[in-house]
Protein backbone atom coordinates (compact mmCIF):
# COMPACT_ATOMS: atom_id res chain seq x y z
CA UNK A 1 0.00 0.00 0.00
CA UNK A 2 1.62 3.47 -1.09
CA UNK A 3 -0.16 5.35 1.59
CA UNK A 4 -1.60 4.77 5.23
CA UNK A 5 -5.24 4.79 4.43
CA UNK A 6 -7.16 6.06 7.46
CA UNK A 7 -11.36 6.50 8.18
CA UNK A 8 -13.19 8.54 10.97
CA UNK A 9 -16.61 7.66 12.34
CA UNK A 10 -18.76 9.55 14.82
CA UNK A 11 -20.09 7.22 17.27
CA UNK A 12 -23.28 8.66 18.20
CA UNK A 13 -24.09 7.74 21.88
CA UNK A 14 -27.46 8.85 21.49
CA UNK A 15 -28.60 6.06 19.28
CA UNK A 16 -28.44 2.87 20.85
CA UNK A 17 -30.06 0.96 18.07
CA UNK A 18 -27.06 1.75 15.75
CA UNK A 19 -24.65 0.81 17.78
CA UNK A 20 -22.21 -1.40 15.59
CA UNK A 21 -22.47 0.91 12.12
CA UNK A 22 -19.32 2.09 12.37
CA UNK A 23 -17.56 -1.69 12.96
CA UNK A 24 -19.61 -2.42 10.31
CA UNK A 25 -18.43 -0.09 7.86
CA UNK A 26 -14.65 -0.39 8.85
CA UNK A 27 -15.01 -4.16 8.61
CA UNK A 28 -16.44 -3.44 4.63
CA UNK A 29 -13.45 -1.35 4.10
CA UNK A 30 -11.10 -3.31 5.13
CA UNK A 31 -12.20 -5.98 2.55
CA UNK A 32 -12.15 -3.79 0.32
CA UNK A 33 -8.63 -3.12 0.85
CA UNK A 34 -8.12 -6.89 0.29
CA UNK A 35 -6.98 -7.37 3.91
CA UNK A 36 -6.62 -11.13 5.40
CA UNK A 37 -9.59 -12.35 6.92
CA UNK A 38 -8.50 -13.29 9.75
CA UNK A 39 -6.33 -9.53 10.33
CA UNK A 40 -10.64 -8.07 9.63
CA UNK A 41 -12.22 -9.93 12.13
CA UNK A 42 -9.55 -8.89 14.89
CA UNK A 43 -10.04 -5.67 13.93
CA UNK A 44 -14.27 -6.01 13.96
CA UNK A 45 -14.39 -7.69 17.34
CA UNK A 46 -12.17 -5.27 19.04
CA UNK A 47 -13.67 -1.68 16.94
CA UNK A 48 -17.23 -3.58 18.01
CA UNK A 49 -16.72 -3.46 21.80
CA UNK A 50 -14.96 -0.42 22.12
CA UNK A 51 -17.58 1.28 20.20
CA UNK A 52 -20.09 -0.17 22.14
CA UNK A 53 -18.38 0.48 24.86
CA UNK A 54 -18.27 4.20 23.75
CA UNK A 55 -22.14 3.95 23.85
CA UNK A 56 -23.04 2.28 26.96
CA UNK A 57 -20.56 4.37 28.88
CA UNK A 58 -19.35 7.36 27.47
CA UNK A 59 -22.13 9.27 25.72
CA UNK A 60 -20.47 8.42 22.24
CA UNK A 61 -16.80 9.44 20.66
CA UNK A 62 -14.87 9.13 17.76
CA UNK A 63 -13.00 6.75 15.88
CA UNK A 64 -9.93 6.59 13.81
CA UNK A 65 -8.55 3.43 11.97
CA UNK A 66 -5.27 3.68 10.05
CA UNK A 67 -4.33 0.91 8.28
CA UNK A 68 -0.27 1.01 7.26
CA UNK A 69 2.22 -1.11 5.31
CA UNK A 70 2.18 -3.43 8.46
CA UNK A 71 -0.89 -2.86 10.80
CA UNK A 72 -3.65 -1.70 11.80
CA UNK A 73 -4.20 1.19 14.48
CA UNK A 74 -7.56 1.66 15.83
CA UNK A 75 -8.24 4.88 18.14
CA UNK A 76 -11.16 5.47 20.12
CA UNK A 77 -11.73 8.70 22.13
CA UNK A 78 -14.87 10.23 24.52
CA UNK A 79 -15.58 12.27 26.86
CA UNK A 80 -17.13 10.15 28.72
CA UNK A 81 -16.68 9.47 33.02
CA UNK A 82 -13.19 7.47 32.51
CA UNK A 83 -12.18 4.08 34.10
CA UNK A 84 -12.31 4.54 38.11
CA UNK A 85 -9.76 1.28 37.76
CA UNK A 86 -8.53 -0.12 34.74
CA UNK A 87 -7.21 -3.38 36.46
CA UNK A 88 -10.64 -4.04 37.75
CA UNK A 89 -12.45 -3.28 34.06
CA UNK A 90 -9.82 -5.48 32.39
CA UNK A 91 -11.06 -8.42 34.56
CA UNK A 92 -13.41 -10.99 32.60
CA UNK A 93 -16.95 -11.00 33.86
CA UNK A 94 -16.69 -7.45 35.35
CA UNK A 95 -18.90 -5.22 33.95
CA UNK A 96 -20.96 -1.53 35.29
CA UNK A 97 -23.62 -1.99 32.36
CA UNK A 98 -26.70 -0.91 33.63
CA UNK A 99 -29.83 -3.56 33.98
CA UNK A 100 -31.38 -2.08 30.45
CA UNK A 101 -28.41 -2.50 29.08
CA UNK A 102 -27.93 -5.86 30.21
CA UNK A 103 -31.21 -6.88 28.84
CA UNK A 104 -30.17 -6.28 25.55
CA UNK A 105 -27.18 -8.73 25.74
CA UNK A 106 -24.82 -6.20 26.73
CA UNK A 107 -22.68 -6.43 30.02
CA UNK A 108 -20.83 -9.22 29.59
CA UNK A 109 -17.85 -7.91 30.86
CA UNK A 110 -16.04 -9.34 28.23
CA UNK A 111 -15.48 -5.88 26.29
CA UNK A 112 -11.96 -4.80 27.25
CA UNK A 113 -10.99 -8.37 27.68
CA UNK A 114 -11.90 -8.96 24.35
CA UNK A 115 -10.26 -6.09 22.60
CA UNK A 116 -7.13 -6.94 24.44
CA UNK A 117 -6.93 -10.77 23.26
CA UNK A 118 -7.71 -10.03 19.47
CA UNK A 119 -5.43 -6.76 19.00
CA UNK A 120 -1.60 -7.16 19.59
CA UNK A 121 -1.20 -4.17 21.51
CA UNK A 122 -3.75 -2.08 23.67
CA UNK A 123 -2.95 1.40 25.23
CA UNK A 124 -5.63 2.74 27.82
CA UNK A 125 -5.06 6.03 28.30
CA UNK A 126 -8.21 7.61 30.88
CA UNK A 127 -8.93 10.55 33.29
CA UNK A 128 -12.39 10.93 35.80
CA UNK A 129 -14.28 12.96 34.23
CA UNK A 130 -12.49 13.50 31.58
CA UNK A 131 -12.64 11.29 29.15
CA UNK A 132 -10.83 8.04 27.82
CA UNK A 133 -8.82 6.91 24.71
CA UNK A 134 -7.92 3.55 23.68
CA UNK A 135 -5.23 2.78 20.99
CA UNK A 136 -5.42 -0.54 19.62
CA UNK A 137 -3.19 -1.74 16.91
CA UNK A 138 -3.36 -5.31 14.88
CA UNK A 139 -0.77 -6.35 12.76
CA UNK A 140 -1.03 -7.46 9.18
CA UNK B 1 -23.97 -29.10 6.38
CA UNK B 2 -26.45 -28.29 4.36
CA UNK B 3 -28.48 -25.02 5.79
CA UNK B 4 -31.73 -26.50 3.82
CA UNK B 5 -31.40 -29.72 6.03
CA UNK B 6 -31.59 -28.08 9.18
CA UNK B 7 -34.50 -25.71 7.89
CA UNK B 8 -36.45 -29.01 7.25
CA UNK B 9 -35.32 -30.77 9.96
CA UNK B 10 -36.23 -28.45 12.87
CA UNK B 11 -39.40 -26.91 10.90
CA UNK B 12 -37.14 -23.23 10.90
CA UNK B 13 -39.66 -20.39 9.59
CA UNK B 14 -38.05 -18.26 7.78
CA UNK B 15 -38.19 -14.77 8.72
CA UNK B 16 -34.78 -13.05 6.38
CA UNK B 17 -33.97 -15.39 3.49
CA UNK B 18 -30.48 -15.32 2.10
CA UNK B 19 -28.76 -17.86 4.25
CA UNK B 20 -25.65 -19.72 2.84
CA UNK B 21 -26.48 -22.73 0.87
CA UNK B 22 -23.68 -24.72 3.85
CA UNK B 23 -23.01 -23.92 7.20
CA UNK B 24 -19.67 -24.83 9.33
CA UNK B 25 -21.05 -25.18 12.80
CA UNK B 26 -23.53 -23.83 15.48
CA UNK B 27 -23.06 -21.63 18.60
CA UNK B 28 -25.75 -21.32 21.22
CA UNK B 29 -25.48 -18.11 23.63
CA UNK B 30 -27.28 -14.62 24.37
CA UNK B 31 -24.33 -12.12 25.35
CA UNK B 32 -22.89 -10.14 22.12
CA UNK B 33 -19.54 -10.44 23.68
CA UNK B 34 -19.90 -14.07 23.85
CA UNK B 35 -21.03 -14.34 20.51
CA UNK B 36 -18.85 -11.52 19.16
CA UNK B 37 -15.54 -13.76 19.91
CA UNK B 38 -17.01 -17.18 19.69
CA UNK B 39 -19.40 -17.52 16.24
CA UNK B 40 -17.50 -17.85 13.19
CA UNK B 41 -17.77 -17.42 9.72
CA UNK B 42 -20.49 -19.59 8.20
CA UNK B 43 -21.73 -20.41 12.45
CA UNK B 44 -25.56 -20.84 12.81
CA UNK B 45 -26.04 -18.84 15.68
CA UNK B 46 -28.96 -19.65 18.42
CA UNK B 47 -30.39 -17.17 20.59
CA UNK B 48 -33.14 -15.27 22.31
CA UNK B 49 -31.72 -12.65 21.83
CA UNK B 50 -33.83 -10.46 19.16
CA UNK B 51 -32.52 -6.55 18.91
CA UNK B 52 -31.21 -4.92 15.85
CA UNK B 53 -27.35 -5.82 18.29
CA UNK B 54 -27.91 -9.35 17.56
CA UNK B 55 -27.62 -8.34 13.74
CA UNK B 56 -24.48 -6.27 13.92
CA UNK B 57 -22.76 -9.35 15.64
CA UNK B 58 -24.31 -11.74 13.03
CA UNK B 59 -22.98 -9.11 10.01
CA UNK B 60 -19.67 -8.39 11.92
CA UNK B 61 -18.78 -12.69 12.44
CA UNK B 62 -20.73 -13.49 8.75
CA UNK B 63 -22.87 -16.16 10.56
CA UNK B 64 -24.48 -18.02 8.22
CA UNK B 65 -28.09 -17.00 9.97
CA UNK B 66 -29.17 -16.37 13.33
CA UNK B 67 -31.94 -18.69 14.83
CA UNK B 68 -34.45 -17.19 16.94
CA UNK B 69 -35.12 -20.03 19.75
CA UNK B 70 -38.43 -20.03 21.49
CA UNK B 71 -40.41 -18.28 19.21
CA UNK B 72 -38.98 -14.97 20.27
CA UNK B 73 -40.39 -12.19 18.00
CA UNK B 74 -38.19 -9.75 15.90
CA UNK B 75 -39.46 -6.23 15.41
CA UNK B 76 -40.28 -4.86 11.75
CA UNK B 77 -37.73 -2.52 11.73
CA UNK B 78 -35.15 -5.23 13.01
CA UNK B 79 -35.86 -7.87 10.22
CA UNK B 80 -35.36 -4.54 7.39
CA UNK B 81 -32.12 -4.05 9.20
CA UNK B 82 -31.30 -7.86 8.89
CA UNK B 83 -32.38 -7.85 5.53
CA UNK B 84 -30.87 -5.07 4.42
CA UNK B 85 -27.39 -6.68 6.13
CA UNK B 86 -27.83 -9.66 4.41
CA UNK B 87 -28.31 -11.60 7.22
CA UNK B 88 -30.73 -14.42 7.39
CA UNK B 89 -32.69 -15.02 10.18
CA UNK B 90 -35.08 -18.04 11.09
CA UNK B 91 -37.42 -19.09 13.82
CA UNK B 92 -38.09 -21.84 15.76
CA UNK B 93 -40.94 -22.33 18.65
CA UNK B 94 -38.39 -24.69 20.08
CA UNK B 95 -35.46 -24.43 23.40
CA UNK B 96 -31.87 -23.28 22.58
CA UNK B 97 -31.51 -26.86 23.77
CA UNK B 98 -33.53 -28.53 21.50
CA UNK B 99 -32.32 -27.10 18.60
CA UNK B 100 -28.95 -27.58 19.72
CA UNK B 101 -29.49 -31.42 20.15
CA UNK B 102 -31.25 -31.40 16.55
CA UNK B 103 -28.96 -29.88 15.15
CA UNK B 104 -26.52 -32.08 16.45
CA UNK B 105 -28.09 -35.04 15.50
CA UNK B 106 -27.67 -34.08 11.69
CA UNK B 107 -25.06 -35.72 9.49
CA UNK B 108 -21.86 -33.50 8.57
Amino acid sequence: MPENVTFHFDVDGENFTSAGEASVMVKKKLRQLGLPPEVIRRVSIAMYEGEINMVIHADGGDADVTVTDDEVIIVLSDRGPGIPDVGLAMQEGYSTARDNIRSLGFGAGMGLPNMKKYTDSMEIETEIGVGTKITMTVKL
Amino acid sequence: MKTETAVEKLGLREIVPGASAEYDGVYAGDFLSRAMSRVTEGDLWVTIMSNVNVIAVASLTDAAAVILAESVEMAPDVVETARAKGVAVYSSDKTVYEICVALGEIEP
